[in-house]
């Protein structure tokens, strides 16, 4: 009796949705997903060799290195049958190609930026930028970091006028609750901005 | 690629607990790391059992890992990456092993919306609402 059951009822089948948020390491990443998460953040390794990237190139493959990629995501269910993952990207550039496959899908994305290392963040921005994947900055006050007026960390980043951007803490769920928000509507923008462009014409 | 280049500066660097579990990986999918089924399953794809999953199988092709995954999404659904934290397997082994169990006809795996395609602005909508309800 390996699949013996009790009840027959059938589970919910829930849409899922995800969120991605990236930025450079140690920006809080985790802890923003940690904050708002229903379960504490879990942790999924995938392996990945050389021979996994897009580009096939099979000279060097005695050379062949393997690298564990971690990301970390949480769980939050929105209804029985509506649920949103949130993920944390690796922070590493050299992981994009793993991007490619989070980013597959994904209703938006946080870039989690931290003053001090901005230009930490200019990776994921142009990430998501040239992907057209709608994305808000949000900017983790840290302790002791200096505080910039929007506009300068705006002009900083090079950020489109129309990218969300907001200060945030990411230990807060209330906080990120807001970030969280301000991402989908702004997908939401989109999605309508690009209905009415396909009506229009 | 800095990794090796850190290698070579350090001659005398042993590998230890970081060269891996003593069970590699992927010798629990037999050596494969792809399944047949053509496509490759989203992190937040769901796998549900189906009802077949109900009646006891004496299938002896089923390891422990696959009767397992059958086994916690049992009562909720779970996605390929909480299965993958949950049973400390690489994603991609966890994807070969749910890929067996769809072609045993055990589970099936939920579609997430297709990436060429704009979300539903009703989901949208509720996912608002549902995060300013949190």
């Amino acid at each position: 009796m390996v699949f013996g059951r009790s009840n027959s009822r059938r589970p919910v089948e829930p849409v899922t949705l995800k969120i991605l948020v990236a930025g450079g390491f140690g920006v809080g990443k985790t802890t923003l997903v940690g904050a708002v998460s229903e379960i504490r953040p879990l942790r999924t390794e995938e392996t990945l060799s050389e021979a996994g990237r897009p580009v096939d190139d099979t000279a060097g493959v005695e050379g062949k290195t393997t690298t564990t990629v971690a990301m970390d995501f949480g769980r939050i269910t929105l209804r029985e049958d509506l649920v949103l993952y949130v993920f944390g990207t690796p922070g590493q550039d050299r992981f994009w190609f793993l991007w490619d496959e989070l980013a597959q899908g994904a209703l938006g994305a946080v870039v989690l930026a931290d003053t001090r290392r901005l230009e930490d963040s200019f990776a994921a921005v142009d990430y998501f930028e040239r992907r057209g994947i709608p994305f808000t900055v949000a900017v983790n006050c840290f302790d002791g970091a200096g505080r910039f007026p929007v506009e300068t960390v705006r002009t900083a980043l090079d950020l489109d006028p129309g990218v969300p951007l907001m200060m945030c803490d990411a230990r807060e769920r209330e906080s990120v609750k807001e970030v969280l928000v301000a991402v989908v509507e702004h997908a939401l923008e989109r999605v309508d901005g690009s209905r009415r462009a396909a009506a229009a014409t | 690629m800095s990794e090796s280049a850190h290698h070579s500066q350090n001659p005398h660097h042993y590998f230890d607990a970081e060269a891996g579990p003593v069970v590699r990986p992927y010798a629990m999918t037999r050596g494969r790391t792809s399944s047949t089924s053509h496509h490759r399953l989203d992190l937040i794809a769901l796998v549900v059992p189906e009802p077949a999953a109900d009646h006891p199988v004496h299938d002896q092709s089923l390891s422990p890992e696959h009767v397992e995954i059958v086994e916690r999404c049992e009562d909720t659904p779970q996605s390929i990456a909480e299965l993958a934290a949950g049973l400390d397997l690489p994603v991609g082994v966890v994807r070969v092993l749910v890929g067996d169990l769809v072609e045993d006809a055990l589970v099936h795996v939920t579609r997430p919306v297709p990436p060429a395609e704009l979300p539903d602005v009703n989901i949208l909508r509720e996912v608002i609402n549902g995060l300013r309800a949190l």
